[in-house]
């Protein structure tokens, strides 16, 4: 099986109750398709994308051996 | 030079070593613009216990490193030492140091604006505030 990482960080981590998850590649293209099959039942969140430690857009592709995250909007500094 | 560890550590004696231990800088710079940010007592109408900062390991570093090339290249000014704390921190802990070396003070105050700017707004760090109500996460201005 082709797999993806995929990552959470703070509020989105606690809401979906993980840290992180391997994810089938299968019929995935983009990050908002990993964004849908992972999020379930959280509704509405402002959420950001990276992809392999770089921001990225929700349409941009991702595959097999990508890591992804999704975090809310930073709050560093 | 960029580092982000858990360990506190006190902002003016980095800057200091910094200084001395770099030997491409020694009389060359005319001006060091220095940012600290500390951690408040006190937010939002909420006294503030105590501050757990969570950060994304790995993509912290990337971003610190490329925003400060990005300075490198955009001004001209001769070094810049960045520092950011994550895990558990106490009131009135430094939490963050931006210190910009450059022959000429307007190049260190714009570089450092900047670092401290993107930091602030792009690099993968979330505040979570212990107060006497309960823990909630920071939400950005």
């Amino acid at each position: 099986m082709n797999l993806i990482q995929v990552r959470y960080f703070a509020g989105i981590r606690e809401r979906l109750g993980r840290d992180q998850e391997l994810v089938d590649a299968e019929g995935i293209r983009c990050a908002s398709d990993v964004w849908s099959r992972v999020s379930g039942a959280l509704g509405p969140v402002r959420v950001l994308v990276a992809i392999n430690q770089e921001y990225a857009a929700m349409d941009h592709p991702v595959g097999p051996g990508d890591e992804i995250a999704f975090f809310p909007p930073v709050t560093g500094g | 030079m960029i580092r982000v560890q858990s360990d506190p550590f006190d902002p003016w004696q980095e800057v200091a070593a910094y200084q001395q231990q770099s030997g491409s800088l020694a009389g060359r710079f005319g001006a060091t613009t220095v940012f600290v940010g500390s951690l408040r007592d006190f937010s939002q109408g909420r006294q503030i216990r105590e501050m757990t900062l969570e950060h994304y390991a790995g993509m912290t570093e990337k971003h610190l490193e490329k925003v400060s090339r990005e300075a490198m290249t955009r001004w001209d000014i001769l070094d810049a030492l960045v520092i950011h704390r994550y895990g558990r921190l106490k009131p009135a802990d430094p939490i963050v140091l931006v210190a910009v070396w450059s022959a000429h003070r307007d190049e260190a105050f714009q570089a450092c604006r900047y670092l401290i700017d993107e930091l602030k707004t792009r690099a993968p760090f979330w505040k979570n505030e212990a107060t006497d109500a309960g823990q909630r996460w920071v939400v950005p201005d």
